[in-house]
């Protein structure tokens, strides 16, 4: 029982300082890919977001299996040329999304009414073509949608990505907000793995449940003093800077000509799956 | 409770973007009205804060751990329309950057979690606090329920949404196209997990902050940040430009649709399931009902339950009209100033009920 206690309260602390390093590392780990000269990297963030949006929105829309195929197949052929390895693709999105979307379809296999292919011989529960067509669907959609979402913030900067949603007339105040919420995430994640890392250094004993709980529950109310304490910080360094409730960005974006084209191209594999994905 | 990319069809997630939208709009509004200069750094703040307090493991009984999604807590602090947007943009930052929930289902997401929980944990808290002192205990019970409650009713929102996938949503082999589960499974699915695990995480990360600041920074909770126009607690410059000014462009989109009623008069029919027992016996309605449902024929009786429940209640305004209306267009907008009306008399009851302002003798001193 002694050791159940000191396992739970150190897994506590740990898996949470495990959670703040993986997204910390995710964030570094993006922006190095950032920097590499790909194809996804020398497009203008503005342009890559016209052109990535749709492919995303037509992969959740297209009714056609061979079409959601077909786009994954894009997406693989374009994260090789923006030098995302598929390794880290499926680190990242494929085994994740996998393990979450095909635990969730495995049953409508047997669940989903229609032609029975198959019949477990010990279990006697009916395979059918129409739930396999249903679990192929759903997990299909999702890798493809997440490839595409995961290679647009893989291979562009935050602050570029966020730049250029005011191509989508994004209101100012909100990709200013969002810019600032990104940095402060980081600035939080910092704050709480420390709350964190004190904790574990000043643990010698056993805890229970309702005392790790209140740990939890008091790191959460420090983090929440902390964070509105930051924001009236936040507020008078940026008064003391001028500001006056107006924002501006510096929009330093160029386009080129093989810029247009990659968006031509872009644009007309879309075109294509909505055609033959009616 | 994050649904992912592919999960809902496009159609499904146009109209949750088109329901979140105007609660964006009018949160938005709300917000930098009452805050002002202060609206950058607060939102931007409060959102990584939701970020990353959805982050936390939380210990729960039974030696697991379930993560919390931190909407009583910031609700109770930011105040509801504060934390809608909070929450929003962090599910925002959550589907594009790591891929928890998607772009295509945000608006589902957000309407699900940050609008609508934000909304049940407000009313939850409000109605269960009442006018107690803020060091009560009861505001700490009234803010793990309002966690609890709006974590529910927001899985409940999600398991619908997977649930009527399957009803309309199949590929010409009937194979359905999205989430596959009708409601019967979704709905005992999600909510088994809610109920328990992530009902239970809500319950401590709510209740735990209320508890932990009523000990150590009271003033944080004597008026929702955003209710009051910022607590001295960030000391914020409060606008004076509230109420009417504030509303108006709601009260008259209000009054627009209620003057754009009439047109209901248009649609020819029935609508799909909202036959009456009456209309069961009839030839010509019998007909219409096979039409427009594939071909497949109404049953020959009126069901005993249809019809012994069509008795209990009758309407005052039976289809929109009256027996002293005789003009049916007429009918419809009186229905509409009736039934608007009689809402916000109800709201200015609650208000009045559970929103007098509680006297505290403590100064906000951050």
């Amino acid at each position: 029982m002694a050791s159940q206690f000191r396992g739970r309260s150190r897994g506590l602390v740990e898996r949470s300082l495990s959670t703040f390093i993986h997204t910390l590392q995710h964030t570094i780990d993006a922006e190095q890919i950032a920097k590499k000269k790909g194809l996804l990297q020398r497009f203008d963030p503005r342009l890559k977001i016209l052109g990535m949006l749709p492919l995303i929105a037509i992969a959740a829309l297209t009714r056609q299996l061979w079409v959601i195929g077909g786009l994954f197949g894009v997406a693989l052929t374009i994260a090789l040329l923006s030098q995302v390895s598929l390794r880290t693709l499926a680190s990242r999105v494929w085994l994740g999304v996998l393990a979450f979307t095909g635990l969730i379809s495995v049953p409508a296999v047997f669940l989903t009414r229609g032609r029975v292919v198959y019949i477990l011989p010990i279990l006697g529960w009916s395979i059918t073509a129409q739930g396999v067509r249903a679990a192929t669907y759903l997990i299909a959609r999702t890798e493809t949608a997440a490839t595409f979402s995961v290679l647009l913030v893989l291979c562009t900067p935050w602050s570029h990505v966020l730049k250029a949603l005011r191509v989508l007339r994004i209101p100012l105040v909100l990709v200013v907000i969002l810019g600032m919420t990104y940095r402060y995430i980081l600035l939080l994640l910092r704050t709480a793995h420390e709350m964190f890392q004190t904790r574990r250094s000043r643990m010698v004993g056993r805890l229970d449940g309702p005392e790790l709980r209140r740990i939890a529950t008091a790191s959460a109310g420090v983090l929440m003093s902390k964070t509105l304490q930051l924001s009236g910080d936040v507020y008078t360094a940026m008064r003391s800077r001028g500001f006056c409730g107006e924002a501006y960005l510096v929009d330093d974006f160029r386009t080129d000509w093989v810029d247009w084209i990659t968006l031509a191209m872009f644009t007309l594999i879309a075109v294509l799956a909505v055609w033959f994905g009616r | 409770m994050h649904i992912p990319d592919g999960y809902l069809s496009p159609s499904t997630c146009a109209v949750l973007y088109g329901g979140a939208v105007p609660f964006w709009w009018a949160a938005f509004a709300r917000v930098k009205r009452l805050l002002t200069t202060r609206l950058v750094p607060l939102l931007a703040v409060a959102s990584a804060f939701c970020f990353v307090i959805m982050m936390f493991n939380i210990p729960l009984p039974g030696g697991t751990t379930g993560h919390a999604v931190g909407v009583g807590a910031a609700t109770v602090v930011l105040g509801p329309w504060a934390a809608m947007l909070s929450l929003s943009i962090a599910l925002l930052m959550q589907a594009v950057f790591f891929g928890d929930g998607g772009i295509t289902t945000l608006g589902a997401n957000s309407f699900n979690m940050a609008i609508v929980g934000a909304l049940v944990a407000h009313l939850v808290y409000r109605m269960v606090s009442g006018r107690t002192p803020l060091t009560s205990s009861r505001r700490v019970i009234a803010s793990a329920l309002a966690g609890y409650a709006a974590i529910n009713v927001s899985a409940f929102l999600a398991a619908c949404e997977l649930g009527i996938q399957p009803l309309f949503f199949k590929d010409a082999s009937g194979a359905p196209l999205y989430a596959p589960y009708s409601w019967n499974v979704s709905i005992p699915a999600m909510m088994i997990g809610h109920f328990t695990f992530a009902g239970l995480a809500e319950l401590f990360v709510s209740g735990g902050v209320v508890a932990y600041l009523q000990r150590t920074n009271i003033s944080l909770l004597q008026q929702p940040v955003s209710m009051i126009g910022t607590v001295s607690a960030v000391g914020a410059q409060p606008s004076s430009s509230t109420g009417w000014r504030l509303m108006s462009p709601l009260w008259i989109r209000l009054a627009m649709l209620m003057i754009l009623t009439p047109l209901g008069v248009l649609a020819a029919g029935t609508a799909w399931g909202e036959w009456s027992a009456r209309d069961l016996s009839s030839p010509e309605m019998r007909q219409r009902i096979q039409s427009a449902s594939q071909n497949v024929a109404p049953p020959m009786t009126q069901p005993q339950g249809l019809e012994r429940l069509s008795l209990i209640w009758s309407a005052p305004f039976p289809q929109y009209t009256s027996v002293l209306v005789r003009r049916r267009a007429f009918g419809y907008a009186l229905s509409a100033m009736f039934g608007t009306g009689f809402i916000i008399v109800f709201h200015l009851l609650i208000g009045w009920v559970f929103g007098r302002p509680v006297k505290h003798p403590i100064k906000s001193s951050l």
